[in-house]
């Protein structure tokens, strides 16, 4: 479980998150969304330390993360697996070395063991046979699986992804999602995705917090959100014109 | 002067919470290729050329009766060794290396593979950093070494021949009033040159911001601030360890 208190972070004076708390369970699939440029990505970052806000507290299964000393918060991203927007894959390594680079680096594992490990962790996430390939002769959604695989496989308990299916046609996206949902309940590990796909929201969100510049603005499961009574989240949820004539027509 | 600082901090976090030792054989290896071994052939080019040319224009300037035909490649052999091959293969290795360092860090930058080194709760300074400055150190001064042989080795071809002066008076001259430290000198130089290269083409490489006009832009930057510390440091060791 991870919980966040009272986060505030500005950039050069300009505040772009303010005052949030929240809490991420186990085993579920937490979803951070908004529009774009309302900070998810920042809040994001401040959780996994890769920016330092100014106030706030960020936990890990008890573990204060931000005021620790370099073990405990070197313990703790050990356990961290994370998704990048653009897939951050290491350009100058196969697909192979890209997912077994946690294991070379974490771990002590002997090498056919790392090879099962990978091997394992490609197969989880629909890949096989592209073992050697480099990840510049990969197609977009094949980067996002390499990337949730090397996340997953030095067996962490926390995965968060960031917009893990932008880019990526209708159908892949929703097979990434159901893909992360499945891993998360599977391996019971702490899930916090990032994204603004409605389609997302509603086929694996658990527990969504919508952010509305900068600021928390509503918090609820997928059921409740159609039915938020937030003006903002509303506005979000019903912004396309496919699900405006849809519910034109139902209603 | 907040970029100096900057650039101590990121010199020292090198230090902080390093990987296990076997980590970094592997890639200084690697680097050691990338920046040593890839970079012999354009070094054996300028190299042979420039003694060739300093030849010929120190004979062309030392046309007198008073003065020996040996003197001439006595003044070569002191001023590849002392100046020419150290700084200038310095500047070359700036252009070639530094630029090539600062856009390999910059692109991992703005890709986030950085930040997903750090995720991994990896040092990403002193994992990708170091190794690279440790190639350059160890490198770096066996491409001087070849190249004062080989600039002095393209000024014998020359004597040779234009006929400028006699392949035997080549010889002594570049025998003759030998003091050693000279090497010492030209190997210090090319220890502390290579240092400076790699470190400032790291930091500029790894705090670039933005997109792919910006890690040529810090490539660009790379390169300016290694030749203006390559020439800065030239001075000082010059007159530090010289007068
Ligand atoms: N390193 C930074 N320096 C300065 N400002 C930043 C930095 N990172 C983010 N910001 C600002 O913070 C705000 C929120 O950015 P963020 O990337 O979190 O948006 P987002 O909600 O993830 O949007 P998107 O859905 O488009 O990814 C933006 O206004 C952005 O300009
Ligand atoms: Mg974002």
């Amino acid at each position: 479980m991870i919980e966040v208190n009272n986060i505030n972070k500005s950039f050069a004076g300009k505040q772009v998150l303010f005052d949030i708390s929240g809490r991420f369970e186990k085993g579920r699939t937490n979803l951070i969304i908004g529009s774009s440029g309302t900070g998810k990505s920042v809040l994001l970052k401040c959780i996994v330390g890769l920016v330092t806000p100014e106030e706030g507290r960020v936990y890990f299964n008890e573990r204060n993360f931000l005021d620790c000393d370099i073990e405990t918060k070197t313990e703790i991203r050990r356990e961290i697996g994370m998704l990048f927007q653009g897939g951050a894959l290491f350009d100058s390594m196969s697909v192979e070395q890209n997912v077994m680079f946690p294991l070379n680096i974490l771990t002590k594992m002997p090498l056919d063991e790392k090879q099962d490990r990978v091997n394992h962790c490609l197969k989880r996430v629909g890949l096989e046979n592209v073992n050697k390939r480099m990840t510049s002769e990969i197609s977009g959604g094949m980067k996002k699986r390499v990337g949730i695989a090397r996340a997953i496989v030095n067996n962490s308990r926390y995965l968060f992804c960031d917009e893990p299916n932008s880019g990526l046609d209708p159908l892949t996206a929703i097979k990434i999602d159901n893909l992360i949902q499945e891993i998360t309940t599977e391996l019971d590990i702490t899930t916090i995705v990032v994204t603004h796909d409605m389609n997302s929201v509603l086929e694996i969100g658990d527990n969504i917090m919508f952010m509305y510049k900068g600021r928390k603005a509503w918090e609820g499961t997928s059921e409740e959100i159609l039915d938020a009574d937030v003006e903002e989240v509303r506005e979000f949820v019903y912004a396309g014109k496919f699900i405006h004539t849809i519910r034109e027509r139902t209603s | 002067m907040k970029n100096l600082g900057k650039y101590f901090i990121f010199l020292g976090s090198m230090f902080r919470n390093r990987e296990p030792f076997h980590t970094y054989i592997k890639n200084t290896l690697d680097e050691m290729i990338t920046i040593g071994v890839d970079s012999i052939f354009i070094v054996a080019i300028i190299s042979t050329f420039m003694g060739a040319v300093t030849t010929v224009q120190t004979a062309y300037n030392l046309i007198s009766p008073w003065i020996q035909d040996y003197v001439v490649s006595n003044v070569v052999r002191d001023m590849t060794m002392l100046e020419l091959s150290p700084s200038i293969i310095a500047l070359v290795f700036a252009g070639k290396v530094g630029s090539n360092i600062a856009s390999g860090l910059g692109t991992m930058r703005i890709t986030e593979q950085i930040d997903a080194l750090e995720v991994m709760g990896i040092n990403s300074t002193s994992y990708l950093v170091l190794p690279k400055i440790v190639a350059s150190m160890i490198t770096f001064p066996l491409l001087v070494t070849l190249s004062m042989f080989l600039s002095i080795y393209g000024g014998f071809i020359t004597a040779q021949l234009t006929g400028v002066i006699s392949g035997e008076d080549y010889l002594y001259g570049i025998r003759v009033d030998f003091n050693p430290f000279i090497v010492t000198f030209a190997l210090i130089k090319a220890v502390a040159f290579a240092f400076l290269v790699a470190t400032v083409s790291s930091f500029r490489g790894f705090y670039t911001t933005g997109g792919a006009l910006e890690v040529g832009q810090s490539s660009t930057k790379a390169v300016t601030s290694s030749c203006i510390a390559i020439l800065a440091a030239d001075y000082l060791l010059s007159q530090l360890l010289l007068t």
